[in-house]
């Protein structure tokens, strides 16, 4: 039997015909009582139970998923990783997330693939440069890497951008981030799931919230479609549905749910090497190591539920790739979905206790929370094992909202999410 | 590309229409003396819902506010319906 | 393979033989083929690799669902990537390359991995490759995947158009059923849309025997399209319906020779599906082999293009439809042979290496051959019908996923429901419709028995040809978990390529189902979404490119401008002069000139908003942070418009004409918002009071004028305002015509806003120019502006100030201090984060260590044992006009009580010193707006 993944257990399997692996992750039924109930099989619930049970040597734990692990906007996202973030307080917790991604598959023992090909962050005008600075600037003052690139520096890293003097969108410069880059989403969430597993935690799939369970005012388990399971501690990690869950729960959060649309392409040999992204086109795009383009843009304008691919965006997204990169008039759509994701005023998470004691939260990530899936499951699991915030989630909590205290992304640096 | 109606010009395409936030979230009267946690959730909390919802749209041509109930899992939208009901 | 061309029959014209080149070399064939039949007539068997082992591959389908051939076509010189041979008519002087290969198919560099297979089973990559890192072998990973190759040296692709059309009904697929759905339709009086993927209406009559009404198909073809044609319905051949939106957008693609696709969005009544159903392959080992091509594929090719598949023809199927194609290979002298799996026979494997020599069967008997053609049975093309919401049923006796009737609004027929046979499709029509008479066809049967792949098939028994996924990758995911139906996709990649898994999906799920004790519907599919094939990008993009891409707003003076030498430049999407001389030393002597003399620059695009009515004081009191009601007829104030959060969100100079009158100059950016806003706030909280607002912005033209010889300028160009205080407002004229005149100050210099008709604008600019030109003064550009509005602290919305500025920040307390009426945003003001000591205040920057200017951006720091800690920025930074020294504005934290600290400044790894001063660099006392 073949539990860890090399080179060499490759070769011994190979030629004994790939039989001896075990399940990346074992399907246990749920139990009646745990130490802590997980809700959200995607790459932060997981992430979660990894780290309670690694950091904190909480094993007691389920995960429990409705559907399929890593069904949601863990698998349906642009598969970025970044920390090019104007906030202190942004910059640690996704510079944290970067740092553990980058060591990621050696923990977990599984290769997830992270291609730090650079990030470029177009500017297209005078003001856009401007900004561009004072990003850079955030960014090295924080400890981050970034470079401040001019339009020579973008030519070097994009040379098939249409990006002279007569483009409608030329690039004057841009922020760099040599440590930006992808990650192969689903194998982000099996990584988590497979060493959590092992580690001891229930992984629970196909089990849907249908209430909670509060008695003195407090969270005391959930009874879903699997029956009554009691813990005093539950966390939730629902991103795109966190306001279904709370209503259940009985109190209202700060977040809309939208559709954010993404698409690829046919594959194509390499020909985009680093990811790209143009707040004045509204539009990034990377290229798989498969060779698709990889597309995402803006938020849909209307608020919505619904998991599925619609035109308006689409378009001008496309648009705007096209407007930058005119050889790709040559590709063609191939695939085209769509995530719900959180959207909150200040486009910055929500990490801590919710109204409803013994009920913690992660959401609100907005169009980023695959990047930050090492963070929030680390944050969330101290938060779970020790009832405290962490220093670098004591910002993100839902009293913010109340205080005034936002942590507004977009005002600061005029960069979408 | 969704249709939506607005009652003063009639169906025209999502993309000329701007969400204006969930009906009913009335502003808190009492100006300074507004207890934080009321300000805060006029500002800020929403239902969200999945499914039914009532909502206030802006029609951007012609700036006309209205309501519209739609559901936000099916994507149905009823026709808008005027604020006040003096359209 | 050694298929070859009958000398007659087909839809090919052989008197204009035609040739193309693939990979390299010459392929001859006629008008009429396409190139994957005018490749098979050439006897090409090895034409592409998969995807991951590099296995030999040859042409398998006829259609849409060719998993195995792509190639990248040149032709007049556009490129044009990744096209299945299969579905493209051949051109003349063509040059394709086989995708995905190099040098070319048939001597692929990379064709050895195919012998370490064994080592790379699905998902091998996630258990490998990670020490050192990923890094070190993802460039030789990525080099051998992806299939075209981008031509970068020709950016100029053709751009896409888009059609908006309006009919009834769209019928989907242009065989037999959907003629006869539209013909039912358009002959009821609807206005019909007819489309088919292929190069000519007719699916399968095509290629396939069928007695319709009494006559035979081609002649039912015959006489039913001329029907269509009567009947004004729009038949659109290589279109393809790849989507339904919400709300019932039905979006097409169009291919057309020598022009861009087209792209429609069409929302009809009904959308009718008839789009027929793909033929699955079957398992057996090495079924991928070049030559084993799927039944109904060489029943094309041999009716269509009179292509015989190979001389010794081994038909295997698990359904009725074998026959008519072992009867067919025989018409036309091929020797076959018909494997019916229902009777218990069944293929075990192929042989063969470039392409199959032979089989062997589960009796043990060996088959020499060098075609086989399979039929594993048919799966609907119900993708539209599940994109709309449609929900599926298992057909057990069809073997087949079939709508559930009533689950969307789409209309399903035909090979879509599962009806396999014309009777049974026909019979349906009325009720699906609702409507009069089908055509009759003679009743066949379809009988089909179970053909999925097993577990513990032998050998290597591909489901997804183009993938390389095989029984034993599904085995592999079984074992390590991966079962739900999702997670089989994006572990084995089964469905993932460029033919999402048209051919491939259902026998990964019955397999899944088989090794986990699931029937097939309980392991379910995945979801279907657009589009059903590739659709090119500059389709979806449109003419949304260039200067239709958020075209700038034009100035009425812009010839004015241009024509006096002005470098254009886009601000807040308007299109303003930047300056106008030869190079941006232009913009400090423009200033410096309008402070010594006068400046004259166009302010068309700033705001002017006019609000009116008894009670529009009243509602200006609520939107604005200050006070606006005590303001006097006649005169001007300056304030700030937040929103509910606290934040400014607009300043600018409220004007108030008359008692029931004003008019909100906001910034030219936020027009569009600032208009929204009122608007908003009027009907939501105001919905019965005389309030009407009316952005004038459009057709209004503003001039301002600028400097010591404002007035002097005004008097030369015959404007009459001399009495004018500031701050005050008031009409004139120039020559006959209307002009209003304000006199604000964006320069801290006397200065005066005129406001025309738009019409008049250059009539008032010539004039106010030549006046200030012969005042020593002249025209200035918008950064000339930005110098002397920096040099007075005066703030750029968005610019000095960002999304948490509140208005006690710039300075501005009075009004949450004294105003007695609510206002906007109030409450927020209060809160702790708006009422911190240490916030970001504006505050002005000198340098302090002599380098000249401050770099805009750049950010005050300070250290805390050892920490770098950001204390705000820099906004804007210039060389003084009215001052001789470097200026700059920025947002400091405790900025307004650290007036004369010095501060460092980190700015790209460097830093600077600064030290803070009041905003306020020229003229503290104002003495020069009545110089």
């Amino acid at each position: 039997m073949t539990r860890r993944y090399s080179a060499l257990s490759l070769l011994k399997e190979g030629l004994s015909g790939q039989k001896g692996w075990q399940p990346a992750w074992d399907d246990r039924p749920l139990k009646p009582r745990y130490d802590v109930v997980i809700i959200g099989g995607g790459g932060q619930g997981l992430a979660t139970a990894y780290y309670l049970a690694k950091t904190h040597g909480i094993t007691n734990v389920a995960v429990i998923e409705k559907g399929w692990l890593g069904g949601g906007n863990t698998g349906r996202n642009t598969t970025v990783v970044r920390s090019n973030y104007f906030f202190p307080e942004s910059v640690r917790l996704y510079d944290l997330s970067l740092k553990l991604y980058e060591k990621l598959s050696i923990e977990l023992n599984y290769n997830i693939m992270l291609s730090q090909r650079g990030m470029v962050s177009l500017a297209h005008t005078p003001a856009e440069m401007e900004m561009s600075a004072r990003v850079v600037n955030a960014m090295q003052i924080n400890g981050t890497d970034a470079e401040l690139l001019d339009a020579d520096g973008v030519r070097q890293r994009l040379p098939i951008h249409h990006g002279g003097p007569d483009a409608r969108y030329p690039a004057l410069g841009g922020i760099w981030q040599g440590r930006a880059g992808t990650a192969r989403h689903d194998a982000v969430a099996w990584g988590y799931a497979r060493a959590a597993s092992k580690l001891g935690v229930d992984i629970i799939q196909q089990c849907e919230v249908e209430d909670f369970l509060i008695e003195g005012g407090r969270c005391r388990g959930l009874r879903t479609s699997r029956g009554e399971v009691r813990a005093d501690r539950v966390g939730m990690a629902v991103a795109g549905h966190s306001s279904v869950l709370a209503t259940k729960a009985g109190f209202r959060l700060p977040v809309t749910s939208y559709a954010l649309q993404a698409c690829v392409s046919e594959p194509v040999k390499p020909i985009l090497d680093t990811v790209v992204l143009s707040p004045g086109t509204g539009t990034y795009a990377s290229q798989s190591d498969k060779g698709e383009i990889v597309i995402g843009g803006a938020l849909d304008r209307v608020p919505s539920y619904g998991q599925r691919g619609n035109l308006p965006v689409l378009e001008t997204v496309i648009a705007g790739l096209l407007e930058m990169f005119p050889a790709f008039r040559q590709l063609k759509l191939m695939r085209q979905w769509a995530g719900i994701v959180d959207v909150v005023p200040d486009s910055s998470p929500i990490l801590g206790e919710s109204p409803l004691p013994g009920l913690f939260l992660n959401g609100g990530w907005g169009t980023g929370g695959f990047k930050a899936i090492p963070a929030g499951g680390t944050l969330l699991a101290h938060l779970l094992a020790t009832g405290q915030h962490h220093d670098i989630s004591r910002p993100f909590d839902l009293d913010r909202f109340t205080t005034g205290r936002l942590i507004d992304e977009a005002a600061g640096s005029g960069i979408a999410h | 590309m969704q249709i939506f109606s607005c009652p003063f010009c009639g169906p025209r395409p999502e993309t000329e229409f701007h969400f204006g936030g969930e009906a009913g979230n009335d502003r808190p009267h009492g100006g300074a003396s507004v207890p934080a946690q009321d300000w805060a959730a006029y500002l800020h909390l929403r239902h969200n819902p999945k499914g039914a919802a009532r909502e206030i749209w802006m029609h951007t041509t012609c700036l006309e506010v209205f309501v519209m109930e739609r559901d936000t899992l099916s994507m149905r939208a009823e026709p808008g319906q005027a604020l006040g009901g003096h359209a | 393979m050694s298929a070859y061309r009958l000398p007659q029959g087909g839809e090919i014209d052989r008197t204009q033989p035609l040739s193309f080149t693939y990979d390299g070399r010459t392929v001859q064939g006629f008008a009429g083929d396409s190139y994957a039949s005018a490749l098979l007539a050439s006897g090409e068997t090895v034409l592409g690799r998969s995807f991951k082992y590099r296995r030999p591959r040859g042409i398998f389908g006829a259609g849409v669902e060719e998993p195995n051939i792509h190639a990248d076509i040149r032709l007049n010189g556009a490129l044009h990537l990744n096209q299945r041979v299969t579905t493209e008519a051949a051109q003349n002087g063509a040059q394709l390359r086989a995708c995905g290969a190099a040098p070319g198919a048939r001597s692929d560099r990379t064709r050895f991995v195919d012998l370490f297979a064994r080592f790379i089973p699905s998902g091998f990559y996630y258990k490998t490759f990670m020490r050192p890192n990923w890094h070190l072998f993802e460039p030789s990973i990525r080099a051998m995947a992806g299939l075209g190759r981008v031509d970068a040296t020709q950016p100029e692709g053709m751009q896409g158009e888009q059609r908006n059309h309006h009919c009834d009904a769209v019928v989907v697929g242009a065989g037999p059923v959907g003629i006869a759905a539209a013909l039912m339709l358009a002959e009821g009086g609807l206005s019909v849309v007819l489309c088919d993927d292929g190069t000519r209406p007719g699916g399968s009559l095509l290629s396939r025997v069928a007695v319709i009404d009494g006559m035979d198909g081609a002649a039912w073809l015959a006489q039913a399209l001329a029907r269509l044609n009567a009947a004004g319905v729009t038949l659109l051949t290589r279109t393809t319906a790849f989507g339904v939106y919400d709300h019932g957008l039905i979006a097409l693609n169009q291919r057309r020779e020598g022009q861009a696709d087209l792209f429609w969005r069409i929302r009809p009544q009904q959308i009718v599906l008839a789009a027929g159903a793909i033929e699955r392959p079957l398992p057996f080992d090495r079924n991928d082999l070049p030559g084993i091509l799927s039944a109904q594929a060489g029943l094309t090719y041999l009716r269509r293009y009179a292509v015989v598949a190979g001389k010794r023809v081994v038909i295997a199927a698990n359904n009725d439809t074998g026959e008519e194609v072992l009867r067919a290979l025989r018409d036309a002298g091929a020797e076959a042979t018909l494997i019916d799996t229902r009777k218990g026979t069944t293929i075990l494997s192929a042989q063969g290496r470039q392409q199959v020599t032979g089989v062997t069967l589960s009796t043990g008997e060996a088959i020499a051959c060098d075609a086989v053609l399979v039929s594993g049975g048919f799966t609907p093309t119900i993708h539209l019908h599940a994109q709309s919401g449609g929900k599926l049923d298992w057909d057990a006796a069809k073997l087949a996923f079939v709508p559930r009737p009533g689950s969307s609004k789409v209309i399903t027929l035909g090979g879509v429901a599962g009806h396999f046979t014309l009777a049974e499709a026909f019979a349906a029509l009325p009720a699906a419709l609702g409507l009069g008479q089908a055509p009759q066809a003679e009743p066949q049967s379809y009988r089909v028995a179970e053909a999925w792949p097993k577990p513990g098939m032998k050998g290597r028994v591909w489901i997804d040809y183009q993938h390389d996924v095989t029984v034993k990758d599904v085995e592999l995911a079984r074992r390590e978990n991966f079962i739900s139906v999702e997670h089989l996709k994006r572990y084995t990649t089964l469905g993932m390529a460029t033919d999402q898994g048209k051919t491939s999906n259902l026998q990964g799920l019955a397999l899944m189902g088989a090794l986990t004790g699931r029937t097939i519907p309980e392991v379910g599919t995945t979801t279907y979404r657009p589009p059903f094939t590739p659709v090119p990008l500059a389709s979806f993009a449109g003419p949304r490119g260039g200067a239709r891409m958020n075209p700038v707003r034009r100035l009425a003076l812009e010839a004015q401008h241009r024509a006096a030498g002005a470098k254009m430049g886009e601000y807040g999407g308007w299109l303003r002069p930047i300056h106008y001389g030869t190079d941006d030393s232009a913009i400090l002597a423009e200033a410096k000139r309008a402070r010594a003399t006068v400046g004259v620059y166009d302010a068309s695009p700033l705001g002017k908003i006019e609000v009116m009515g008894r009670d529009a004081a009243e509602f200006l009191d609520f939107v604005y942070y200050n006070t606006m009601s005590t303001l006097k007829p006649g005169r001007c104030r300056y304030g700030f418009m937040l929103t509910e959060g606290g934040i400014v969100h607009d300043d600018g100079v409220l004007v108030r004409l008359d008692e029931g009158r004003f008019i909100v100059s906001c910034s030219s950016s936020h027009v569009a918002s600032v208009h929204a806003l009122l608007e908003e706030w009027r009907q939501d909280r105001y919905p019965d009071r005389q309030i009407w607002i009316h952005d004038a912005t459009p057709e209004t033209a503003t001039v301002t004028v600028t400097g010591p010889k404002a007035l002097a300028v005004l008097e030369r160009a015959g404007i009459d305002a001399a009495e004018l205080p500031h701050m005050a407002t008031g009409w004139t004229q120039l020559d006959e015509h209307e002009l209003r005149v304000s006199r604000v100050s964006f320069t801290g210099d006397r200065s005066y806003e005129l406001s025309v008709r738009q019409d008049l604008a250059p009539l008032l600019w010539d004039r106010a120019v030549a006046a200030a030109e012969a005042e020593g003064g002249g025209a200035m550009g918008i950064e000339a502006l930005m110098i002397l509005r920096a040099e007075k602290g005066f703030i750029v919305i968005g610019k000095d100030t960002d999304g948490m500025t509140r208005p006690m920040d710039l300075g501005s307390d009075a009004p949450l201090l004294r105003k007695k009426a609510d206002f906007l945003g109030r409450r927020s003001l209060t809160l702790p984060e708006a009422q911190r000591p240490d916030r970001n205040q504006l505050v002005g920057l000198l340098p302090a260590d002599g380098q000249g200017m401050l770099p805009v951006g750049a950010h005050g720091v300070e250290t805390h044992q050892g920490a770098k800690r950001s204390i705000g920025y820099v906004t804007s930074s210039h060389q003084g006009a009215g001052v001789d020294h470097p200026i700059a504005l920025g947002l400091i934290e405790r900025g307004a009580q650290r007036h004369g600290e010095e501060i460092i400044l980190h700015h790209l790894g460097t830093t600077r010193r600064a030290k803070l001063v009041a905003p306020c660099f020229l003229d503290p006392n104002g003495d020069r707006l009545d110089a």
